[in-house]
């Protein structure tokens, strides 16, 4: 499969990853689970034909030494009649070997893709229910290289080096008892042979190692460099640094094409050193064997039979098969390794412990009778309560309206790093609660904490009157919406990605949702209108358009608490009057929490926090902040910076 | 296209040559062994003195020794051609791509450069060396092995008359058929990736919608759709396997029969039982050589895609050049925008800009305002010749921009980009790069104007310290003003600030204007900002809207004629601001 960083040559970087074998048993064992009857079918299979294509030196013997009988007389007739029955056998086991050869290769094409899909699918599920911290601590790049390179080696496992270690272990056992059978005197020097085949590969592969890895490293610091570059050849154009850059490019570059051509001979050079050695065994087999023959010296063999011609022969044939199929093991090894360590990380990552929910409470439909007593409703009313279940067995309904409070909260996302200090925050239905503060004084995590991205360390956050703690985090983010500063949008039409807040709403809600955002104007310009695909996370649309589609996303979804975490911040500020109008129409009557850097974007806001390393050091609204003179006055006149 | 990729091997034609001349040594040398093999094993069955197979076995073993020194010198040669070939393509593409405008940079994407300079020339240079290897290798294989199986079996090579066409035909139906469907599906496969990488940058809205019971349901249709099509075109594949063998099967059983009645018939005179086994291996040489052509096709079309985005570089030509008599000084800070407009394509139905008539004054100070997608971007860029005026003419100093060597122009008109990016190195590096002679104390004078001297100093390692790649160890605002500083290092006549000063505070660019205004008072300058506050005192602002200046005058001017820029202004300083 293509990926993205392949090092530049045939072979594979040897890497010593440690040999994990209980991770082998346990990929072996989801094969197995995932196809019982295919799998060993399949086994069987390579089996069979393994034996069958290790048989033929037998055939052979016997043929020569029907040759040898009638060589001398020119019998055609009585030699013909000795070996058909031999070719008879051999036609038969033939196509047997055929028949199993294509079921295996069928289905081992069919298991593999299966495995992998299987195995994807397995990885982005577990994915799907880790936590938020889950994705703040791991890189993207390295999640992503899960599903790319480590299931590659998977691949290579599944559809290669399974199949190969058996097939190449079934007919190195095969010819090992043939060659004992026969000569066991010729059997040592083949074994000898192979030894230091092994040895001299090893020193080789030794070396090409060392520059393989040395070769990633150029290759990764070109990279590097190229993507740089890349992505500032605007700023080199301006400047008119391009002499500049192509002669720092020049110096990597040249770096690489060294480390690169010394790894690739190293690795290009094994292939005739393994072979030529090969054919050196083969030589001394013939030699050993012909003295064998000439001095007359007494066989050592299971078959108990005397040294002839038709056993040097055959031999010398087996002798090729033989340090072929080691060649071939040998070269699994290294794929055995990779793929280990690529599945012990695709493991890791469905080990990984899922976000936990021992949540209860539930928001259910619900209507509201005359005398104020709610009670729940199949069908979508628009009015929604909270189900709380006691452990007596009774069942309360609060009905939801969007009240939030912090109580005394303490966080911290690395334990000894407290981030917020005893924050205290009431929201009540339809306010709007402002937070403002530096890079890093702890606006975000507040509404990380609220929809249970994180969980508070000490302090109370309760919703409604409830702990959240108790309520179903499903069920807590559907009362939610948020919209954040870097908005992420998927492949899709502009449709899609607006119903995306609520799948089972209409063409005109989501249409409704973007003209309440002030998203409809742009997008009723775009080519194709609503059904404008988007790709690359709307690569085509700019940030401010992005925002605007995310907004409209939250909208529709229709929630009665809101949190805006710089939504609006490249949106420039004519259009942010516009949207927040449609906004405040939204709204009302429902929370809105609002994190944003540019102040005239909360200056309406009913509360506005301002927060300073974890804790609120002053509260209240524009006009009352602005007499305290305090750090919002500062702010707001100009006198600090906030980044 | 291999015409294009061609140029780029230069000083490694040697190697390049060199290499399939040894392989075809190592060939020639290979088809030998079988043959000697067999007049050793004929010996042996002769019962030939030792002496008689330790001649024939000695020139076995000097041929497996010059076999190895053959395909040795060959690893070396080829892994030089071909690492040489695609240094000097990334070479050959950095090169080119420095000549691109912006135009072409937009064109590409600089992702999609990336990817052109580094996974598409690897794949090339896995090709080239599979050319020069193995695509020489193989049809010498087999040629040499058919020479070498009739010279020695004669009629018993009529074998692969029918072997080799049923091979070959059938490895190139498969290839032809299971290809085409690769290239497809691969492509799938890259958005399948590309909708998982979707997911985990969107988790937060994913978790916040609570949809990750639908994105799983999203994914395993996509996955097994990719698996049925993944499985349909791989057990196409998966019968080269078995055609190989059925291919082997047959020789063996033909040579063996046929062979021993040719041996027995002629009493070992025709042939003898060396050869018998000598037959089968110069069918496996000959099966395996069809069997390497094959998968060299699958590979070599395969890379054809990756070279193809690469002559896509190579050949896009830079769509500004040079005049053949530049203007090589450019007069004074003055600009005239005469009747211009703009698109960004020929193709593209919609201007940019249109009838833009603007005339700037050496010297003067201009406020550019107007939402997003206003194009007030694309105005400035068009001063310094980053794009050219689809029609209407742009004057600096007097001239005709498009008449400036680009370099003398660039230099003279520094823009502060929207999209700004510093580089990894030291802040000196930084800001040298607006003048590479400049002293320290230059250096730090372009910082103080630039308000950056301060925290620079504060710093611990100051003015080395090491700036990461794309600037992450600065702030957003510190980031900006080290762009302003590197711009005013090239001491320009026109200096455009494009959102230069978003993420300052309103006090630091209060400031920053200030220093401007006093220390380079001859230089023109051009502000674009979303702030009022930030052009409020400027000689002039413009206030476009869709691609047109809609209105222009000072700012008590604009408060009263433009609409526009009365919203924005009281948007902006609604609540009070004069409390301020």
């Amino acid at each position: 499969m293509r990926k993205n960083n392949t090092p530049p040559s045939g072979a594979k970087p040897m890497s010593k990853p440690k040999m994990n074998f209980s991770v082998l048993g346990r990929l072996v064992k989801l094969l197995f689970g995932f196809y019982p009857v295919l799998v060993p079918l399949t086994g069987v299979c390579i089996l069979f034909s393994a034996v069958v294509s290790s048989l033929p030196p037998i055939f052979m013997q016997n043929v020569i030494a029907a040759i040898e009988r009638w060589f001398e007389s020119g019998d055609w007739g009585s030699a013909k009649a000795e070996i058909l029955p031999y070719l008879a056998v051999l036609v038969v086991l033939y196509a047997l070997s055929l028949a199993s050869l294509i079921t295996y290769t069928q289905l081992s094409a069919y298991i593999t893709q299966g495995f992998l899909s299987k195995m994807r699918i397995r990885m982005f599920s577990s994915m799907q229910n880790l936590p938020i911290r889950y994705f703040d601590t791991h890189a993207h790049g390295d999640i992503m290289s899960h599903y790319t390179n480590d299931i590659d080696t998977l691949r290579m496992l599944v559809s290669q080096t399974l199949p190969q270690l058996l097939q190449s272990g079934m007919i190195i056992s095969v010819v090992l008892s043939i060659m004992i059978y026969y000569c066991g005197w010729l059997t040592i020097l083949v074994l000898a042979g192979v030894a230091s085949m092994i040895l001299v590969s090893k020193k080789v592969g030794g070396g090409s190692a060392k520059y393989f890895v040395r070769q990633q490293k150029s290759v990764g610091k070109t990279e590097g460099f190229i993507q740089e570059m890349m992505n500032g050849q605007k700023v080199v154009k301006v400047f008119c640094h391009e002499e500049e850059s192509e002669a720092a490019f020049d110096e990597i570059n040249d770096a690489l094409y060294e480390d690169s051509r010394r790894a690739n001979s190293f690795a290009n050079m094994l292939g005739p050193i393994i072979m030529n050695i090969g054919n050196i065994l083969y030589v001394l087999v013939a030699l050993v064997g012909g003295l064998l023959l000439i001095g007359n010296v007494p066989n050592l063999s299971l078959s108990g039979k005397a040294l002839s011609i038709s056993i040097v022969i055959p031999f010398l044939n087996m002798t090729k098969q033989f340090t072929g199929n080691i060649n071939q093991l040998s070269q699994q090894i290294n794929s055995v390794a990779m793929a280990m360590a690529g599945a012990s990380r695709i493991f890791a990552l469905m080990d990984e412990k899922p976000e936990t929910d021992e949540g209860y409470v539930t928001l259910v439909n619900a209507t509201v009778a005359e005398d104020g007593t709610i009670t729940e409703s199949d069908a979508r009313t628009g009015t929604w309560a909270w189900k709380h279940p006691h452990g007596d067995g009774t069942l309360t309904y609060t009905l939801l309206r969007g009240d939030v409070r912090l109580n005394g909260v303490d966080f911290a996302y690395e334990e000894g790093k407290q981030i917020l200090h005893d924050v205290s925050v009431y929201a009540e239905p339809g306010q709007k609660v402002a937070f403002v503060g530096a890079t890093g004084a702890g606006k975000t995590t507040i509404t990380n904490l609220i929809n249970r991205y994180y969980d508070i360390a000490d302090g109370k956050i309760r919703y409604d009157g409830i702990n959240i703690n108790k309520i179903k985090k499903a069920d807590l983010r559907r009362s939610l919406g948020i919209v954040l500063q870097e908005t992420n949008l998927f492949s899709g039409t502009v449709m899609e990605n607006i119903r995306y807040g609520r799948l089972d709403a209409t063409d005109e809600d989501c249409i409704a949702a973007a003209k309440l955002s002030g998203a409809d104007d742009f997008i009723s310009r775009l080519p194709d209108g609503y059904n404008t695909m988007l790709k690359n996370n709307a690569s085509n649309l700019s940030q401010g358009q992005r925002q605007l589609i995310a907004i409209a996303r939250a909208a529709v979804a229709d929630p009665p608490v809101m949190i805006m975490d710089e939504a609006t911040s490249s949106i420039d500020t004519r259009t942010e009057a516009i949207v927040q109008r449609g906004m405040d129409k939204l709204m009302e009557g429902r929370t809105v929490f609002v994190i944003a850097h540019r102040l005239s974007t909360i200056m309406n806001a009913d509360v506005i926090m301002v927060l300073d390393h974890g804790r609120i050091i002053e509260r209240g609204n524009h006009e009352t902040l602005l007499k305290e003179h305090g750090t919002y006055y500062q702010l707001y006149t100009g006198a600090f910076e906030l980044e | 296209m291999f015409k294009t990729l061609a140029k780029s091997i230069r000083e490694f034609k040697t190697p390049s040559i060199i290499t399939p001349i040894l392989i075809i040594g190592e060939v020639v040398i290979e088809c030998l062994i079988p043959y000697i093999i067999a007049n050793l094993i004929n010996d042996i069955k002769a019962g030939c003195d030792f002496s008689t197979i330790l001649t024939n076995g000695g020139i076995m073993a000097l041929l497996a020794v010059l076999s190895l020194s053959f395909g040795a010198a060959a690893a070396i040669t080829a892994s030089k051609a071909s690492a040489g070939f695609a240094r000097n393509l990334r070479h050959d593409l950095f090169y080119k791509i420095q000549t691109y405008s912006f135009d072409n940079i937009d064109k590409f994407s600089s992702s999609s450069l990336v990817t052109r300079m580094t996974t598409d020339v690897s794949y090339v240079q896995m090709s080239y060396m599979m050319i020069i290897r193995t695509a020489i290798r193989s049809p010498f294989m087999f040629i040499f092995a058919i020479i070498m199986a009739y010279t020695m079996g004669g009629a018993l090579s009529t074998i692969f008359v029918v072997a080799v066409p049923i091979l070959a035909f059938g490895l190139f139906f498969i290839a032809r058929k299971a290809m085409p469907a690769f290239t497809r599906l691969f492509r799938k496969y890259d958005r399948l990736n590309e909708s998982i990488e979707e997911n985990v940058m969107a988790m937060r809205a994913v978790k916040g919608f609570v949809r990750e019971e639908y994105e799983k349901e999203k994914f395993t249709e996509a996955s097994d759709e990719i698996r049925r099509d993944f499985t349909r075109a791989e057990r196409i594949v998966a019968f080269n396997n078995p055609l190989m063998q059925i291919c082997l099967q047959l020789i063996m059983i033909f040579v063996l029969y046929f062979g021993s009645k040719l041996i027995v018939t002629s009493s070992g005179s025709y042939i003898d039982v060396g050869q018998l086994s000598a037959m089968l291996t110069y069918g496996m040489q000959i099966l395996m050589s069809l069997m390497m052509l094959s998968m060299i096709y699958v590979m070599i079309t395969m890379s054809a895609e990756s070279a193809r985005r690469i002559v896509e570089v190579l050949n896009e030509e830079p769509t500004l050049k040079n005049p053949e008599n530049p203007v090589t000084e450019v007069k004074d800070g003055s600009i005239h925008f005469e009747n211009v407009s703009f698109k960004y394509s020929r193709r593209a139905e919609k201007y940019a800009l249109s009838d833009i008539d603007l005339h700037i004054r050496s010297g003067e100070t201009v406020g550019i305002i107007g939402g997003t997608g206003s194009s007030k971007s694309t105005l400035v860029q068009l001063i310094s010749r980053l794009y050219d005026a689809t029609e209407g003419v742009i004057r600096v100093g007097g001239v005709d921009v498009r008449e400036y060597d680009m370099n003398v122009l660039r230099d003279s008109v520094s823009v502060v980009l929207q999209k700004n990016v510093l580089f990894a190195g030291t802040v000196k590096e930084n800001l040298r790069w607006g003048n590479k002679n400049a002293t320290d104390e230059e250096l730090e004078e372009a910082c103080r104007l630039a308000q950056a001297d301060a925290f620079i100093k504060a710093f611990p390692d100051g003015y080395d310290t090491h700036i990461e790649q794309g600037g992450t160890n600065v702030s957003g605002g510190q980031k900006q003003r080290l762009c302003i500083a590197r711009a005013l290092l090239k001491r320009p006549m026109i200096l455009i600030l494009d959102d230069s000063t978003s993420a300052v505070d309103t006090k630091t660019d209060a400031l920053i204007r200030r220093g401007l205004k006093e220390f380079i008072p001859e230089t023109t300058k051009i502000i674009i900002a979303q702030r009022v506050a930030s052009v409020e005192d400027a000689d002039k602002i413009l206030v476009m809207d869709g691609g047109r200046i809609v209105a222009q005058g000072t700012h008590e001017e604009l408060l009263k004629s433009s609409p526009i820029y009365f919203e924005v202004y009281t948007q902006q300083t609604k609540g009070g601001r004069e409390n301020a």
